[in-house]
C-alpha cells in the first residue's frame, strides 16, 4: 500500500518533468523502479476475462491437485514394494509382530523401519496385482490430469490474446484522442517504439509467462500443501527456502529492473535515432554526415548493449540460484529424513514421497526464475505503454449538438494561443468570417497563418477567448462534428498506403466513381493518373517514392474536394504544383470556394486580391483586415507588402 | 537458410565467448547430472541402511555439486548474454551502416518504415533466439546425452523406456511444431499490418482528424488486431498443447519405470535409490526436449526476421563509389550533364531524355516545368542520390561516377523540396554541413537566409529545441533553416530544388538579393515554379514531360519557346502587373 502510493507519486513527479520539458533526457533521472504496481497493473488487464480466468484457475488447481496426488499414490506402490522385499526375507506363516520381534532380537537397524511398513506380511514378495492396480490408478490420475492442463492452457490463450488484442485497441483508441501537441513533443520514432515494440513485447511476455507462472506457481503451491500433509515438520525445512528465494529473486529482480526499464527506453531512443537517419537519409548522404551519425548511433547502440546485458545476465542470476537453494533443500529433507527413516519415525515411501515432492519443487521454482526475465522484460514494456495510456488526453468532448442549419460563420473573439507557455504567438485576436466569403490570410512567415487556421480546426486548445461557428462555440461541440464541417488541404501532403481511388475517397469512403472522378478532374489528378499504368488503382505507396510532390499535392486537393464541406480550408494547397496547373486549379477552387466560408493561405496574388477578407497578419496579430482595394488605398502594412511582394518581384 | 548464414558472419568475433559458453553449460550441467546419482546413493546407502554419516558426507558432496552447477550456469549465462546481446548490437550497427550507403533507389525500393521495424524488431527476435540458444538451449543437448546416459549407467535394462519416451516426445512435439510453424509465418506480416498500421496513423494524424476518420481509423486498426489474434490463437492453441504432451508422456513413463521396477526390485535386481535416480533422469532428459521445444518455437519467428535482415543486407546501392575514385577537380564550381537519360527500374517511360545543361562557376540555371516533368529528378542526379540511366553527369570537370562520393557531397549544398530538420537546436542543424562553423557564421548564414530576425526573437536563440522534422517551426521558417545550413556550408555548387515555394515574394526577393555575392564563384541550379524566382537566372531549362523544350535566358524564351510563355502567362495573366 505504501508503496503503490509512494510510486504513484513518482509518476506523476515523472510527468511533471515530461510536461515542462521537451526532451526525453530529463526523464533518465526520474526513471523508478515500478516493478510491483506495474506488474499488478499489467495482471488487471487481464480483468474482463474473469470468467474465464476462473475457470483457468480452476482447471489449473484440479490438474494441479491430481498431479500433486500421484506421488502419494506412488509412494503406495513403492510401500507395497518394499513390503514385499521384506516380508519375503521372513518365513510364512509369522505374525507382522513377530516378525518385527525377530528382527529386534538380532539387534538388526532396520527393525524400526520395517515396524513403520503397514503392508509386510511375512513369508509373502510383493503383491504385484495391487501394485498393478496402484500403478493404473496414477495413470488415470495422470491421463485426467493433463487432460484439464491442457483445457487450462487453451482457456488462458484466448485470454491472453483477448487481453493483448484489448490493450492493442486501447492505444489505438487512445492514439485519436491524444492532443497534437503530445506528438509534436514526442520523437515519432520513440512513440512508435512504445506502440509497436513494447506492446509486442508485452503480448510475447504475456503470451509465454502467464500459462508456465500460472502452473508453477499453483504447483509450487500444492506441492507446499502435500508436504505439510504428510510431514508438518518436513515440511517446514522446505518452506524455510521459499521465503529466502523469494527475498533472494527480489533482491535480483530490483538491481535487474532498472536495466529492463532502461533497456526499453534506449530501444525507443534507438528507433528514434534510426527512424530520424532513415528518414533524413538524402540529405545525410549529401551533407556528408554519415560518418558523425554513424558514430552517434553507435554510441546508443552500446547504450542500448550494456543495458541489454546488464538485465539479462542479472535476472539470468536468479535461476541458478533458485536451483542452488532447491538443491539445499532437498539435501535437508535428504538428512532429516533419512535420519527419520532410520529411526522408524517415518515410513520410506513417505521420505521418498517427501524427497521427490521437494526435487519436484525444483522444477516449477527454476522454471518461474526463468520466467523471470521474460516477465520484467514486458513489464517495463507495460509501464512504457501505460505512460501512453496515462498521458493526458484532449479535453471533454461534449455530446453532439443537434444539426442547425449551416451557414459557416466563423468569429474569433479575444483569442490568445501559444505552443509554449512562455512563448506569446497569438495574442488577443478577434474576426469575423461572414458566411460565403473567402478569407485569405497574409503576412510573413512565422507570422501565425498556419496556427490561425489549426485553431479553426481545433487542432489545438485556446489559452482564453473563444471560437464560435455560426454563432456556437466551438468547444461546446465535439471535435469530429466540427472537422466534418471542414474540408482541409494541409500543408502535409500525407497519404496513406492505399490506391489513389481509396486515397481520394478518405474523407467520404461512400463517394461514388462519379464524385471521385469529378474531383480528380477539378484537381487535375486525372491528368497524371492517366500515365500510370494501373491508373486510380495505383498504390501510393507510404513514402509516396511513385509520385512526385507536386502529384501527392494536387491528391490531397481531390481529397478535400470530395468532402464538400461548408467551410474549406487552403493552407498553402498548391506550393508544389507548377504555376500552369495552379492556374487552372485556382478557377476550379474558386469554383468550390463560391457558396462556401473559406480560408486561404496562399502567395498567390489573384486569390488575395479576390478574397472578400484579406487579414493581414504579423507576429501573431491581425494588424489589418478588410478588402483588397481598401487595405491598398490605407496604405498601411498590406499596402507595403503589395507593394513589396507583387509589384517590385513583377518589374 | 538466412538465419545461419547470419549467424555465420555475426558470430564469428564471439567465438571465444561461445566456447565459454559450452564449456560452462557442459560444466553446470555434468553437475546437474551429478545430483541425481548423488541423491540415489543418500536413498541405497544411507537412508535404506539407516546411515547418518554417508548421508552427511555424501551431503556435502552434492552441494559441491549445486554449487558447481550455479556457478557454471551464472557464468555461461554471463557468456551468453554477452555473446547475444553483441550480435544483436553488431548486426543493429551493421543493418544501420549498410542502410547508410543506400541511395535513394534502394531506399524507395524498402522504404523508411519496414527498414526501421527491420533495424529494430526484427533483429530483436534474432538476438532473442542466440541469447535463448545460449542460456536455455545449449544445456539441452548436454542434458539429453547425460541425462540417458547415466540413465542407462544407473540401470541398463530399464533404458529401453528411454528409447521408447525420447522419440515419443519427440515425434508429439513434431507433430505439433509442423501445425505452428505455417502459423508462425504468416503471423509476422499480421504483426507488420498492425505496426505499419500504427505508423501510419500517428505520421497522418493531422489528417486523420481534420477528415474525422477516428472511428475508420480504429475499425481498420482492428480488422488488423483482429487477423493478428486470429493466428496468434492458433499458435496458442498449439502451444497450450504442448506442456500437456510433454508432462502427459513423462508422466506415463514415471509409472511405467514403477510398474517395471516393482518386478525386478522383488527380483532383488534393482535398488530403491537406483529407481529413484533413474526416474531423476528420465525427467531430465525429457526436460531437455522440452527446453529445446520452448527454442524451438521461437525460431519460426526469427526465422523470417533474418530472412527480412538478409534482405537488406543483400542489397547493395546501387550508386556503388569507384575503385579508384578521383580526387582532383580540374574545374571547381561546374557542373554539366550531357545527353543524361534516367529512368526508374521496371518502367518503361524515362522520367529524364536526353539532358545538356552547363552551369559555370558564378552562373545560375534555373529549372522550371509542370508538376512531374522530373525537375526533383533532374537535381537528384547532381549529388548522386541516383545514377543516370544514360549520358553522364560532371562535377568539376570530372564525371561523378569516378569521384569519391566525399569528395562530390562535400562541394554540393542541396535545399531540398520538403525542408527536414533534425531533432536537436536550431545550431545544431546549422553545423550540419559544417560542424566547426562558428556561431558568427551561423548568424552571418541566417541573416542571408532572411532568418536572422526569428531566431533572435526565439527564447534561446540558436540554443532554440528543435524537433524532429522541424515541426515546432512554421513551413516558412523551416525553409530559410535549410537555406541557412547550406549558406554555413559554402558549397561550390548550390541545389535549390524548390527552396523558396514556402516564402512571401518579398523574402524571397530579399533572401536571393543576400545569396548573391555568397554564390559569386559557386555554380548554382535552381528549381522553382515562380517565374519571378528565376527570371533573372542565367540561363532557364524548360523542363516538359523529362525532355528539354526551351533553354536559354528570360527574354530569348519569352519569345521563342511556348510552354514558357504559358508558364509566364499563367503568373502574370493578373492584368494588373505587366
Amino acid at each position: 500500500m505504501n508503496d503503490s502510493a509512494r510510486s504513484s507519486g513518482r509518476l506523476k513527479q515523472t510527468e511533471r518533468v515530461k510536461a515542462d520539458s521537451l526532451g526525453p533526457s530529463a526523464m533518465i533521472a526520474q526513471q523508478a523502479i515500478r516493478f510491483v504496481p506495474s506488474a499488478r497493473r499489467m495482471l488487471q488487464q487481464l480483468g474482463p476475462e474473469r470468467p474465464k480466468l476462473a475457470a483457468v484457475v480452476g482447471l489449473a488447481l484440479a490438474s494441479m491437485a491430481l498431479t500433486a496426488a500421484a506421488p502419494i499414490i506412488l509412494a503406495r506402490a513403492t510401500d507395497l514394494v518394499f513390503a514385499g522385499v521384506f516380508g519375503r526375507q521372513f518365513p510364512a506363516g509369522l505374525t507382522r509382530d513377530d516378525a518385527i520381534a525377530s528382527l529386534r532380537a538380532d539387534g538388526s537397524a532396520t527393525a524400526d523401519m520395517v515396524a513403520a511398513m503397514e503392508h509386510l506380511v511375512p513369508g509373502q514378495g510383493v503383491d504385484l496385482s495391487a501394485v498393478a492396480l496402484v500403478l493404473l490408478l496414477a495413470l488415470g490420475v495422470y491421463v485426467t490430469s493433463g487432460l484439464l492442463s491442457w483445457l487450462q492452457g487453451y482457456l488462458l490463450n484466448e485470454v491472453v490474446q483477448a487481453t493483448v488484442r484489448r490493450l492493442r485497441n486501447e492505444v489505438e483508441a487512445k492514439i485519436h484522442r491524444l492532443p497534437l501537441a503530445y506528438f509534436d513533443r514526442q520523437p515519432r520514432g520513440e512513440l512508435l517504439s512504445r506502440v509497436t515494440n513494447d506492446i509486442d513485447n508485452v503480448a510475447q511476455s504475456l503470451s509465454q509467462t502467464m500459462s508456465q507462472s500460472l502452473t508453477s506457481l499453483l504447483t509450487v503451491l500444492g506441492i507446499i500443501g502435500m508436504m505439510l500433509w504428510l510431514s508438518v515438520s518436513l515440511a517446514a525445512i522446505a518452506l524455510i527456502g521459499i521465503p529466502i528465494s523469494l527475498a533472494v529473486t527480489a533482491f535480483i529482480m530490483r538491481r535487474s529492473q532498472r536495466y529492463f526499464v532502461e533497456q526499453w527506453r534506449r530501444t525507443g531512443a534507438l528507433t528514434a535515432r534510426v527512424e530520424e537517419a532513415f528518414t533524413g537519409h538524402d540529405l545525410i548522404t549529401v551533407f556528408g554526415r554519415r560518418q558523425e551519425v554513424n558514430a552517434a548511433f553507435d554510441r546508443e547502440n552500446q547504450d542500448l548493449f550494456a543495458a541489454g546485458f546488464g538485465a539479462q545476465f542479472i535476472s539470468g542470476l536468479i535461476m541458478p540460484t533458485m536451483f542452488f537453494i532447491g538443491s539445499v533443500t532437498y539435501l535437508a529433507l535428504a538428512v532429516v529424513g533419512g535420519l527419520r527413516v532410520a529411526g522408524g519415525t517415518m515410513s520410506l515411501g513417505t521420505v521418498q514421497a517427501l524427497i521427490s515432492y521437494a526435487g519436484q519443487l525444483t522444477h516449477p521454482l527454476s522454471q518461474l526464475a526463468s520466467m523471470m526475465n521474460l516477465l520484467q522484460s514486458g513489464v517495463a514494456s507495460a509501464e512504457r505503454v501505460f505512460e501512453l495510456l496515462d498521458a493526458e488526453e484532449e479535453a471533454g468532448n461534449p455530446a453532439p449538438l443537434a444539426a442547425s442549419s449551416r451557414r459557416g460563420r466563423v468569429a474569433f473573439e479575444e483569442v490568445t494561443f501559444s505552443y509554449v507557455p512562455d512563448q506569446p504567438l497569438i495574442e488577443d485576436l478577434s474576426l469575423v468570417a461572414e458566411p460565403g466569403q473567402t478569407v485569405a490570410i497574409v503576412g510573413p512567415p512565422g507570422a501565425g497563418k498556419t496556427t490561425l487556421v489549426n485553431l479553426i480546426m481545433r487542432f489545438y486548445e485556446l489559452r482564453t477567448g473563444r471560437i464560435t461557428l455560426d454563432g456556437v462555440d466551438v468547444t461546446s461541440m465535439p471535435r469530429g462534428q466540427l472537422r466534418g464541417q471542414i474540408g482541409m488541404v494541409l500543408q502535409d501532403t500525407w497519404l496513406f498506403e492505399g490506391s489513389i481511388r481509396d486515397n481520394i475517397a478518405y474523407g467520404r469512403p461512400d463517394a461514388t466513381d462519379e464524385e471521385i472522378r469529378r474531383a480528380s478532374k477539378a484537381a487535375f489528378v486525372d491528368r497524371f493518373v492517366g500515365r500510370l499504368p494501373e491508373r486510380y488503382d495505383t498504390v501510393v505507396t507510404e513514402d509516396g517514392n511513385n509520385l512526385s510532390a507536386g502529384e501527392r499535392q494536387l491528391i490531397t486537393i481531390a481529397r478535400a474536394f470530395v468532402v464538400n464541406p461548408t467551410l474549406l480550408i487552403l493552407d498553402e494547397a498548391t506550393s508544389s504544383v507548377d504555376t500552369r496547373t495552379e492556374l487552372l486549379l485556382q478557377q476550379a477552387m474558386a469554383a468550390l470556394r463560391s457558396d462556401r466560408t473559406s480560408f486561404v493561405i496562399a502567395h498567390r496574388l489573384s486569390t488575395i486580391r479576390n478574397a472578400d477578407l484579406i487579414l493581414m497578419m504579423q507576429e501573431g496579430q491581425i494588424v489589418e483586415q478588410g478588402a483588397h482595394d481598401a487595405l491598398l488605398a490605407a496604405g498601411g502594412p498590406y499596402a507595403e507588402l503589395y507593394a513589396t511582394q507583387f509589384q517590385a518581384a513583377l518589374t | 537458410m538466412a538465419l545461419l548464414r547470419l549467424l555465420r558472419t555475426y558470430l564469428r568475433p564471439y567465438y571465444p565467448l561461445l566456447a565459454g559458453v559450452a564449456i560452462f553449460q557442459i560444466g553446470s550441467t555434468g553437475a546437474a547430472l551429478f545430483l541425481p546419482a548423488l541423491n540415489a546413493d543418500i536413498i541405497d546407502q544411507g537412508v535404506t541402511l539407516g546411515d547418518t554419516g554417508y548421508i552427511t558426507q555424501t551431503g556435502i558432496m552434492m552441494l559441491a555439486a549445486a554449487l558447481a552447477q550455479i556457478t557454471g550456469t551464472a557464468a555461461a549465462v554471463y557468456f551468453g548474454a554477452r555473446t547475444a546481446m553483441g550480435l544483436g548490437r553488431d548486426l543493429r550497427a551493421a543493418v544501420f551502416t549498410h542502410v547508410g550507403t543506400f541511395s535513394r533507389r534502394e531506399m524507395g525500393q524498402f522504404g523508411a518504415p519496414t527498414l526501421i521495424t527491420r533495424c529494430t524488431n526484427d533483429l530483436g527476435q534474432v538476438q532473442m533466439v542466440v541469447l535463448m540458444a545460449c542460456t536455455m538451449m545449449a544445456s539441452a543437448p548436454i542434458m539429453l546425452t547425460g541425462g540417458v546416459i547415466m540413465a542407462v549407467r544407473e540401470d541398463a535394462t530399464l533404458s529401453w523406456l528411454l528409447l521408447v519416451t525420447v522419440p515419443a516426445m519427440v515425434g508429439g512435439l513434431r507433430f505439433i511444431l509442423v501445425k505452428m510453424i505455417p502459423a508462425f509465418r504468416v503471423m509476422q506480416p499480421r504483426i507488420d499490418q498492425v505496426n505499419k498500421t500504427l505508423r501510419e496513423q500517428i505520421t497522418g494524424i493531422r489528417v486523420v482528424r481534420a477528415f474525422v476518420r477516428e472511428a475508420q481509423e480504429c475499425a481498420r486498426f482492428d480488422q488488423a488486431n483482429r487477423m493478428l489474434t486470429e493466428v496468434a490463437l492458433q499458435v496458442g492453441r498449439w502451444m497450450a498443447a504442448m506442456f500437456p504432451v510433454i508432462i502427459l508422456v513423462l508422466n506415463i513413463s514415471v509409472v511405467a519405470v514403477s510398474l517395471k521396477s516393482a518386478l525386478r526390485v522383488d527380483g532383488g535386481l534393482m535398488q530403491l535409490g537406483s529407481l529413484t535416480a533413474f526416474m531423476a533422469y528420465l525427467v531430465q532428459s525429457l526436460v531437455a526436449v522440452m527446453l529445446a521445444t520452448f527454442m524451438l518455437m521461437m525460431v519460426p519467428r526469427a526465422l523470417v526476421a533474418a530472412d527480412r535482415i538478409t534482405e537488406v543486407l543483400d542489397t547493395h546501392s546501387s550508386v556503388a563509389p569507384p575503385a579508384t575514385p578521383v580526387t582532383d577537380l580540374p574545374r571547381p564550381g561546374t557542373v554539366t550533364l550531357s545527353q543524361v537519360d534516367f529512368s526508374y527500374p521496371g518502367a518503361n517511360r524515362a522520367v529524364l531524355d536526353n539532358i545538356n545543361i552547363e552551369v559555370e562557376p558564378g552562373q545560375t540555371v534555373a529549372v522550371i516545368g509542370s508538376t512531374g516533368a522530373g525537375k526533383t529528378t533532374l537535381l537528384s542526379l547532381v549529388p548522386r542520390l541516383f545514377d543516370v540511366t544514360g549520358g553522364h553527369v560532371e562535377v568539376g570537370g570530372v564525371d561523378i561516377r569516378q569521384l569519391s562520393p566525399e569528395i562530390l557531397w562535400e562541394r554540393i549544398g542541396l535545399v531540398p523540396q520538403q525542408s527536414y530538420l533534425f531533432s536537436g537546436t536550431v545550431a545544431s542543424n546549422l553545423r550540419h554541413g559544417k560542424p566547426d562553423a562558428t556561431d558568427d557564421e551561423l548568424w552571418t548564414a541566417l541573416e542571408t537566409a532572411q532568418a536572422r530576425n526569428f531566431v533572435e526573437a526565439m527564447p534561446q536563440g540558436l540554443d532554440t529545441p528543435i524537433a524532429q522534422g522541424g515541426t515546432t517551426v512554421s513551413g516558412g521558417q523551416r525553409q530559410r533553416l535549410a537555406i541557412a545550413r547550406v549558406v554555413v556550408r559554402q558549397p561550390e555548387i548550390y541545389l535549390f530544388d524548390d527552396a523558396f515555394s514556402a516564402l512571401d515574394l518579398a523574402t524571397e526577393a530579399q533572401l536571393r538579393r543576400a545569396l548573391e555575392p555568397q554564390t559569386h564563384d559557386a555554380a548554382v541550379l535552381v528549381v522553382a515554379q515562380r517565374v519571378s524566382s528565376i527570371m533573372d537566372a542565367d540561363q532557364i531549362v524548360v523542363l516538359d514531360d523529362g525532355r528539354i523544350v526551351g533553354h536559354g535566358t528570360h527574354q530569348q524564351l519569352q519569345t521563342g519557346c511556348n510552354t514558357y510563355q504559358e508558364i509566364v502567362r499563367s503568373q502574370f495573366a493578373e492584368g494588373e502587373v505587366a
